[in-house]
């Protein structure tokens, strides 16, 4: 037993050695802030925006010349100092809400973000009313059972009956 | 000729699925068994029927028949063999009817088949199965008849879309068909039910095999797509949340959850009305699936139509058949007997956890695919829902599904003890936090989360072991007898760990890759050099090289490791196809064992220079090979003898039949 965990042990081990761990560079170079701090945030700007005129994918994965200017322009307000909440308002009064693939949490937008934990609360709702009944009725099935006196009295009827 | 030949099959296989769709059903009702046993025969003509539709139009395409205006739009000449082939369904006509015929393949093989079923679930079941073939095959012949005619015949045809050019379309989209329509065979089973008013463990036992189907092969259609994507088109994305993939993935989840709310009642013959609204969920969201695909209501490569009156027809048949079954389940579930107490904590219990959450992160798919559809319907608001929102509402309801994952098999039938589970899932902890702590260890760069998402995968194949190593008494027994153990496991059992497993190594794929890959981008001159994780890649030159019907240019890298080995050439391409003047980009793939390196090409710069992108991608094959596995497991639990179609009766019941007879 001991000898099968150290072979998983070492296996395990393998596989992250065999996991190269690098740093993430920028959608391309010439875009590329000097600064590693703001690039970074950059990047993580970009995988929020969408470009609007690709089907579903993000400025960062985007090649289309649209998807650039927004990239240069999200680096651009970064350098000014904007924060990251400014650089969004900003794009959002450029394009609108179509731009940010998160969508924010308004009234518009209320169902689509309530959805999801309302069905699952629902769900376990729904579940602990009939685990309650069942529960009940489960009691009620073990109740049914014999006692112990019941069941040789059983046991009596049916040796007389055979 | 021959097209007229498929396009009059095709009418005369109309004809059959009225008749198929209403003789049985009256057969049911007045107790008439000739009425009844029409089924058989209507469907297997039926299919026979489709079949010679779907050959004609397919010897069209391979023969390169262009006055078919069909073969004109969507093929040419000088495509391989292979693509001649596939591009019959690369088109929405096409796809329709391979979507019918894969319908009416299923109708035909219940009807052959399934000597076993009840005479009245068969005749109601394949009745309901004649609705869905009527209403598309009447669907294809309105608004999508792939055998119209050109009067005078181009010389050369417009060519299949040339991202679709590719082996993996060959095996794609069947496979997601064989899934969304092996789903109409449950459904129909379900509403037969429901018609009869009756349902049992039976039920279950009968349509497992045709969950378990469709579920196999939606999982390896939906790695394909997944695979497909990743490397044509070109950025090396594995899961876009793209509205095409969740309208493959909706299916997926509900018929998961199927599958497991079917065990609970073949076994315990609980959950029963629950089984039937999945049944129906399941159905109706590969219907929903192909009505975003095919009705053009969104823009992308799958969707070809863009013609309004075939959204309008889908959506009628969506609304009849989902609204109409939802209705019938409201009217006649009451009537279902609930059956099979048992406790919180116990393998029922579990299930029914799974189910909570698999129906839930399936709604938020739901919900995030759709919302944004009926906004812009309803008030005009125009809003984007992507990745960021689904990984942010999806992930947290996948998760405790997931630590969730080992303990069910370990729990009892009725009443279970999670302590004792816990205890035997020692192990699997352990095994789980020492992954956590060295991939903390040797993380450099990689999100904090990404360690424990490492750890949730462990666990989950740790878990996937346990459980076999517990039903086999694993090192507590002599090898031999364990064997004889091993042997006599049934083979769902087996089937279920594979499944586990799979699920666990799918996962470590994607937490590999999204917390460890890099990437690079560069614009290269020949004898630039590149460096990435521990390889370098030296940039040789292009040339040209002409293909079939397209010509390539090709970028030659060298690839050695960062040390000097040499490890081979890399050639991406860019593919230019002059049919439709179109480019798409084929990107090299090295493999080194589940690590890949991923080489694209952009087009060359004015000076010269090339640009490329160049990914590392840690376990990235691990993504596609836990959904192999999966399927693996699926199979095994397929060819469990008690749940095949055509096992045999208990010897009681059979010998009453035949005194009866």
């Amino acid at each position: 037993m001991k000898r099968a965990y150290l072979a998983a042990v070492l296996l395990l081990v393998a596989f992250i050695l065999s996991i190269g761990a690098e740093p993430l560079r920028a959608v391309e170079p010439r875009e590329m802030l000097s600064n590693p701090a703001l690039e970074a945030r950059a990047r993580t700007l970009s995988k929020e925006l969408r470009c609007m005129v690709c089907q579903n994918e993000s400025i960062d994965d985007s090649a289309a010349p649209l998807a650039h200017d927004i990239r240069v322009l999200v680096r651009e307000r970064l350098k000014a100092g904007d924060s990251d909440a400014q650089v969004l308002n900003f794009l959002v009064a450029r394009y609108g809400e179509f731009v940010l693939l998160r969508p924010r949490l308004s009234w518009h937008t209320a169902l689509l973000w309530g959805l999801p934990p309302a069905i699952c609360l629902f769900g376990i709702g729904v579940l602990l009313i009939v685990g309650r009944q069942r529960g009940a009725s489960m009691t009620a099935e073990q109740a049914e059972n014999l006692t112990p006196a019941e069941e040789t009295r059983l046991s009596e009827l049916l040796r007389k009956e055979g | 000729m021959i097209a007229e030949l498929g396009h009059y099959a095709l009418m005369l296989a109309l004809g059959l699925s009225l008749i198929q769709s209403v003789m049985p059903i009256i057969g049911t009702r007045n107790n008439d068994v000739v009425l009844m046993s029409m089924a058989v025969p209507t469907a297997l003509a039926q299919f026979a029927f489709v079949a010679m539709a779907f050959l004609a139009l397919a010897t069209c395409y391979v023969t390169s028949d262009f006055s078919v205006l069909n073969v004109y739009e969507n093929s040419n000449s000088t495509m391989p063999l292979l693509y001649r082939f596939t591009s019959v369904w690369g088109n929405h006509e096409g796809s329709m009817m391979l979507w019918v015929s894969i319908l009416t393949l299923f109708g035909a093989l219940v009807a052959a088949l399934g000597t076993n079923l009840p005479a009245k679930l068969k005749a109601n079941a394949l009745a309901v199965q004649a609705w869905i073939a009527a209403a598309f095959e009447l669907f294809i012949l309105i608004t999508s008849n792939p055998f119209v005619r050109i009067a005078n015949a181009p010389f050369q045809g417009r060519d299949l879309n040339p991202v679709l050019q590719d082996p993996g379309l060959a095996f794609h989209p069947p496979m997601l068909y064989l899934g969304y329509v092996g789903f109409s065979i449950v459904f129909s089973f379900a509403i037969a039910a429901l018609l009869e008013g009756r349902i049992d463990a039976a039920w279950a036992r009968f349509t497992r095999p045709w969950v378990l189907g469709a579920w196999m092969c939606l999982t390896l259609g939906i790695a394909g797509g997944s695979y497909w994507a990743y490397y044509e088109l070109g950025w090396g994305g594995f899961w876009f949340w793209d509205p095409v993939e969740n309208a493959s993935l909706m299916p997926w989840l509900a018929g998961t959850a199927l599958l497991h709310s079917a065990v609970v009642m073949e076994k315990r013959g609980a959950l029963k009305v629950w089984t039937i609204l999945l049944a129906i969920i399941a159905f109706s969201l590969s219907l929903i699936g192909t009505f975003l695909v095919r009705s053009g209501v969104l823009t992308s490569v799958h969707a070809f139509a863009n013609d309004p009156r075939r959204g309008i027809f889908i959506l009628a048949i969506l609304i009849c058949f989902i609204g109409g079954a939802l209705a019938l389940y409201a009217w006649r579930a009451p009537l279902l007997k609930q059956g099979g107490l048992f406790a919180p904590i116990s393998r029922e219990g579990a299930l029914v956890f799974n189910n909570l959450f698999l129906t839930s992160a399936c709604a938020t798919v739901f919900v995030g695919t759709l919302y944004p559809l009926a906004l812009e319907a309803l008030t005009g608001d125009k809003i984007s829902v992507g990745p960021p929102f689904f990984n942010l509402t999806f992930g947290p309801l996948f998760l405790p599904l997931l630590i969730a994952m080992p303990f069910g098999p370990l729990l009892g039938w009725k009443r279970g003890d999670l302590l004792a589970a816990a205890q035997r899932l020692l192990a699997a902890t352990i095994l789980a936090a020492l992954a956590i702590a060295a991939s903390f260890a040797l993380q450099r760069n990689g999100p904090v989360l990404a360690p424990f998402g490492v750890g949730v995968a462990v666990f989950i194949m740790a878990g996937a072991l346990v459980d076999l190593a517990e039903r086999t008494m694993f090192l507590r027994i002599p090898p031999a007898a364990m064997l004889r153990r091993a042997i006599g496991l049934p083979r769902s059992a087996w089937g279920g760990a594979f499944a586990h497993f799979g699920i666990g190594v799918t996962l470590m794929g994607i937490v590999a890759v999204t917390a460890w890959g890099s990437e690079r981008i560069a614009a290269l001159k020949p004898g630039d050099n590149i460096d990435i994780a521990h390889f370098r890649l030296t940039f040789d030159g292009t040339f040209a090289r002409p293909g079939p019907n397209y010509s390539d240019l090709v970028g030659h890298f060298t690839v050695r490791r960062t040390g000097g080995e040499l490890l081979g050439a890399m050639e991406p391409s860019r593919r230019t196809f002059p049919a439709r003047n179109m480019a798409t980009t084929e990107a090299a793939l090295m493999s080194r064992r589940l690590n890949q390196i991923y080489l694209s090409l952009g087009d060359p710069n004015p000076d010269g220079s090339v640009p490329v992108r160049l990914y590392f991608k840690p376990q990235v094959l691990m993504i596609w090979l836990g959904a192999v596995i999966m399927f693996i497991g699926g199979a095994l639990s397929l060819s469990d003898r008690r749940l095949r179609v055509g096992a045999p009766r208990p010897a009681k019941v059979a010998a009453l039949r035949v005194a009866a007879e």
